[in-house]
């Protein structure tokens, strides 16, 4: 038995001699650092959940109807009629949820070890490009079940182009295909959500890898092991801090996988609207051309950048300003690795005005998401009594959204002036499990 | 450095049972997703047996009916088609019904419960046409010595009136006899076999 | 407690514990506890017996077949054609009202809703709270009014049960108009205060069940996937750690 898997080993390296070396270089002669904790669990995770995603995904599009008159029906033909339909729907909608905090999870670890700096720059570029289609492919998922939220959600995110000047309107309609999200509009967005996002976001994660390998990964002491001593237990010439990829790294990571699918399988068991933070308890009722929901929010993964839109008020006779504000709250993630100009990667070792501000920065985005999800309109009043809401919640939100970009002022200038005070940056990695 | 000594066996053992758990992992996980393509609970429904009276059915004719989607003839037979009957069976490629086209119970002469009551799915056995049906014993264009049955237009097969290929057309079988049963003399239930057959 | 625990999870301890309760209907109704639980077979099968005595006439189920209840209430064919089914709808057809909805239209203004996804779209609560909450307003053209939904289309169906509300009004303070106090039972039904609440609890246990019978499936399977993964998890930890001695 062994001899026959050996035959057909050596048949396949015979004609594909590449595939072997390739292997190896990505798996078991890949050395990352030894001292990865915690937060470097988010990347196979991703991986994990964009394959749950395309996977159940696959499976939904055989019973799903994109029209406007048969999609709401058909998705609740998968929730009752098709055999285990329930599961495969909630995996996915758990699953795009789930994605996006793994995935903000991920990228606040760059922050927070400077995974964005010289020489990874291109890795943070291609992570950057994959939030904003992982943005698209969810924006477009959520229209397609066509409830009450889903087409709201898609008339504001489209007006949203609207503002833009001159050719806003004209933009929108072409979005659309129609004067309101309809058929049209549900056509093209089924069409890019399974298949053209999919294959931008594939193509992107293996440029994401592959650029992180060709220079290898960070850690959490910004140490480049690659500059350090040489030599491991497994290779003379391989810097003395790193260990293989595979088997170490693979077994840990699995036990990050036990830990994550636990946590996913209840809720998808057990709690799959999440409180109605995952399936919106409007997204009940079939779209309503004439009845907008009470409470028109977008689902929790957009409040940050939404409540941006919110705060910033029309002028000029234009509400371009908001929506400018919420693409420049992204854009300007983009620019980390030219605006930080610290000479040190990890938070470990910068100075207190970095923690401090990483610190606030992270409140303020929790603050949005609190604006935007409509709980500052329910805190406010609760805690305060009777007291101007609209007043209290814009400066509130005006406030979170000065600090959200305050953070990226504050960084350019507290390391282009040299304010920083670091610590020593050891030689070595300090820990390991 | 690799002064630790490395206890192989409790490794084997260790990945050995991770694996084989993890792929029972793997195997259940894609149960869901195969049965997913089982016949719905719509689909099922639309193939659930379908009650016809046959009150409205005259001596001779026809009525179509749906069932899981698939046109099942109902025919009210005259004596005289009744009759015609064994004078084909030399034309025919199966005319005892011995290739299992219908139900034992509607294995017969008339390849029906009833024999003035024939009941059958409309599908050709050549290429899952539905063939005409011509009831009448007359002359028709493409056989001047019709003696009643079906024709198919697809690719010219031709049936007697108990649904029996003839011989030297493409279709191979008989057309086939669903399960069906009498529920009372004039109602008739396709989809389920009669109780003393089942 | 899942808004509570979400709002842990989400805004971690930033803002606990006052996140919105769902929306329902803008205006703000102290809503009851249900008591809804869709794992009590004999709660749902009370409940079934109430819908389609008293609601099936107006509102459908469109997504619900008979088939399917009759096996997740634990009934037979049998029992759902002869006590529950009055439409002539084959055993595996849905759950359709035989009210036309045009004529409804004229009726009540607007035709009853499919109560398929209600529990869903309005929460457990809403619908106990609304069916406890008709009273007898001589201002409104049905007759009836409801604190939850005011000036609901519908008039009451289950009033030879409950009896009859009448609303204590409460004079128009500075700022607020006039508004309903409290209600009470001015004319007793065939079923004491106690026993119609226990009623309405059944007919929303079947209204939850109702917008989603997958949830039975759930926790029938769920704990089972949990314990497996903790075996698989615990098991990968091991592993972990032995190939890790190699780490110095």
């Amino acid at each position: 038995m062994a001899n026959v898997f050996s035959n057909i080993g050596e048949w396949v390296n015979e004609r594909a001699p590449g595939m072997m070396p390739m292997y190896r270089a990505h798996m078991t002669e890949y050395y990352a650092p030894k001292n990865f904790n915690l937060w470097y669990y988010f990347g196979s995770l991703a991986l994990l959940v964009l394959v749950n995603q395309i996977v159940t995904g696959i499976f939904l599009t055989m019973n799903y109807t994109p029209s406007a008159a048969g999609a709401f029906d058909s998705v609740q033909y998968i929730m009752r009629d098709v055999e285990w339909g329930w599961l495969i729907r909630y995996m996915h909608s758990t699953g795009a949820s789930l994605f996006f905090v793994v995935v903000f999870l991920h990228m606040f670890r760059g922050l927070m070890y400077g995974s964005y700096k010289k020489p990874r720059e291109l890795v943070w570029l291609l992570g950057m490009l994959i939030f904003l289609a992982l943005m698209a492919e969810a924006f477009m998922g959520y229209v397609l079940p066509w409830g009450n939220m889903s087409f709201w959600g898609a008339k504001v995110i489209i007006s949203l182009f609207g503002t833009l000047p001159y050719i806003g309107g004209g933009l929108e309609q072409w979005i659309m295909g129609d004067f309101l999200p309809g058929d049209a509009t549900l056509n093209r967005f089924f069409a890019l959500h399974v298949i053209a996002l999919p294959l931008v976001l594939l193509l992107l994660v293996v440029l994401h890898i592959a650029a992180l390998h060709e220079v290898g990964s960070n850690n959490p002491d910004g140490v480049e092991i690659k500059k350090g001593p040489k030599g491991n237990r497994w290779d003379a010439l391989k810097p003395a801090d790193g260990i293989p990829l595979h088997p170490y790294y693979t077994v840990k990571d699995l036990v990050g996988v036990g830990f994550f699918l636990l946590i996913a399988a209840f809720i998808i068991f057990f709690a799959p609207t999440f409180g109605g933070w995952f399936l919106e308890h409007d997204n009940a009722i079939p779209a309503n051309n004439l009845l907008t929901p009470p409470e028109i929010k977008p689902v929790w993964y957009f409040t940050p950048f939404y409540a941006i839109v919110r705060m910033i008020p029309s002028f000029l006779g234009s509400a371009v300003w908001g929506v400018l504000a919420m693409f420049s709250a992204i854009a300007v993630l983009f620019a980390m690795p030219w605006l930080d100009r610290g000479k040190v990667k990890s938070i470990r070792y910068r100075g207190t005005g970095y923690k401090v501000a990483l610190t606030v920065f992270v409140l303020s985005f929790f603050g949005l998401g609190a604006v935007g999800a409509g709980i500052t309109a329910e805190v406010i009043p609760a805690w305060f009594g009777n007291v101007d809401l609209t007043f209290w919640e814009n400066l509130f939100g005006r406030l979170m959204t000065l600090l959200y970009f305050g953070f990226f002022v504050f960084l350019w200038a507290y390391t282009y002036f040299g304010w920083e005070t670091t610590k020593p940056v050891p030689d070595r990695v300090t820990t390991h499990d | 450095m690799a002064n630790e000594v490395v206890d192989h066996g409790r490794r084997r053992f260790l990945t050995a049972t991770t694996a084989v758990v993890g792929g029972i992992g793997v195997v259940s996980a894609a149960v869901p997703f195969i049965k997913s393509w089982e016949p719905s609970a719509r689909a099922k429904a639309a193939g659930a047996p379908v009650t016809q009276s046959l009150k409205k059915i005259e001596k001779g004719q026809q009525l179509i009916v749906a069932w899981r989607s698939l046109p099942v003839f109902i025919v009210n037979r005259t004596p005289a088609q009744l009759a015609q009957l064994p004078k084909e069976d030399p034309l025919l490629v199966d005319p005892k019904s011995e290739v299992e086209q219908q139900p034992k119970y509607a294995q017969n002469e008339t390849r029906s419960i009833k024999p003035e009551w024939l009941v059958m799915v409309g599908i050709c056995t050549h290429l899952g046409c539905v063939p005409d049906f011509y009831g009448e014993i007359k002359p028709e264009p493409f056989d001047p010595n019709w003696k009643g049955g079906y024709y198919c237009p697809c690719h010219h097969s031709r049936y007697d009136i108990a649904g029996r290929v003839y011989k030297n057309v493409p279709a191979p079988k008989n057309m086939q006899v669903p399960p069906y049963h009498f529920v009372d003399d004039t109602t008739v239930q396709i989809g389920v076999d009669p109780k003393e057959a089942g | 407690m899942k808004h509570f625990l979400s709002g842990i999870a989400l805004a971690l301890g930033l803002i606990v514990g006052t996140l919105p309760a769902h929306a329902a209907e803008g205006a703000k109704v102290e809503l009851m506890k249900s008591g809804a639980d869709v794992r009590d077979q004999a709660s749902l099968q009370r409940g079934a017996r109430l819908f389609f005595n008293y609601c099936v006439g107006c509102h459908s189920l469109k997504y619900v077949r008979y088939s399917r209840m009759a096996e997740d209430l634990g009934l037979t064919e049998d029992e759902v054609m002869k006590n529950l089914n009055f439409t002539g709808a084959k055993f595996q057809e849905p759950v359709i009202s035989h009210m036309p909805a045009a004529l409804a239209g004229t009726w009540f203004g607007k035709a009853p809703p499919d109560l398929s996804l209600e529990v869903d779209a309005k929460g457990a609560d809403w619908v106990y709270t609304y069916l406890n909450t008709f009273y007898l307003d001589p201002k409104s053209p049905i007759g009836w009014n409801n604190t939850t939904l005011p000036n609901a289309a519908m008039p009451f169906p289950l009033w030879e049960l409950q009896g009859m509300q009448s609303a204590q009004m409460q004079p128009a303070k500075d700022g607020d108009a006039a508004g309903v106090e409290k209600l009470v039972l001015s004319h007793p039904g065939k079923m004491t205060p106690a026993q119609f609440q226990q009623a309405t609890r059944d007919l929303t246990s079947f209204l939850q069940y109702v917008s989603e019978p997958a949830a039975l499936q759930r926790h029938h399977y769920g704990i089972w996937v949990l314990l497996f993964l903790a075996l698989f998890t615990f098991l990968a930890a091991l592993l972990k750690k032995e190939y890790w001695k190699d780490v110095h």
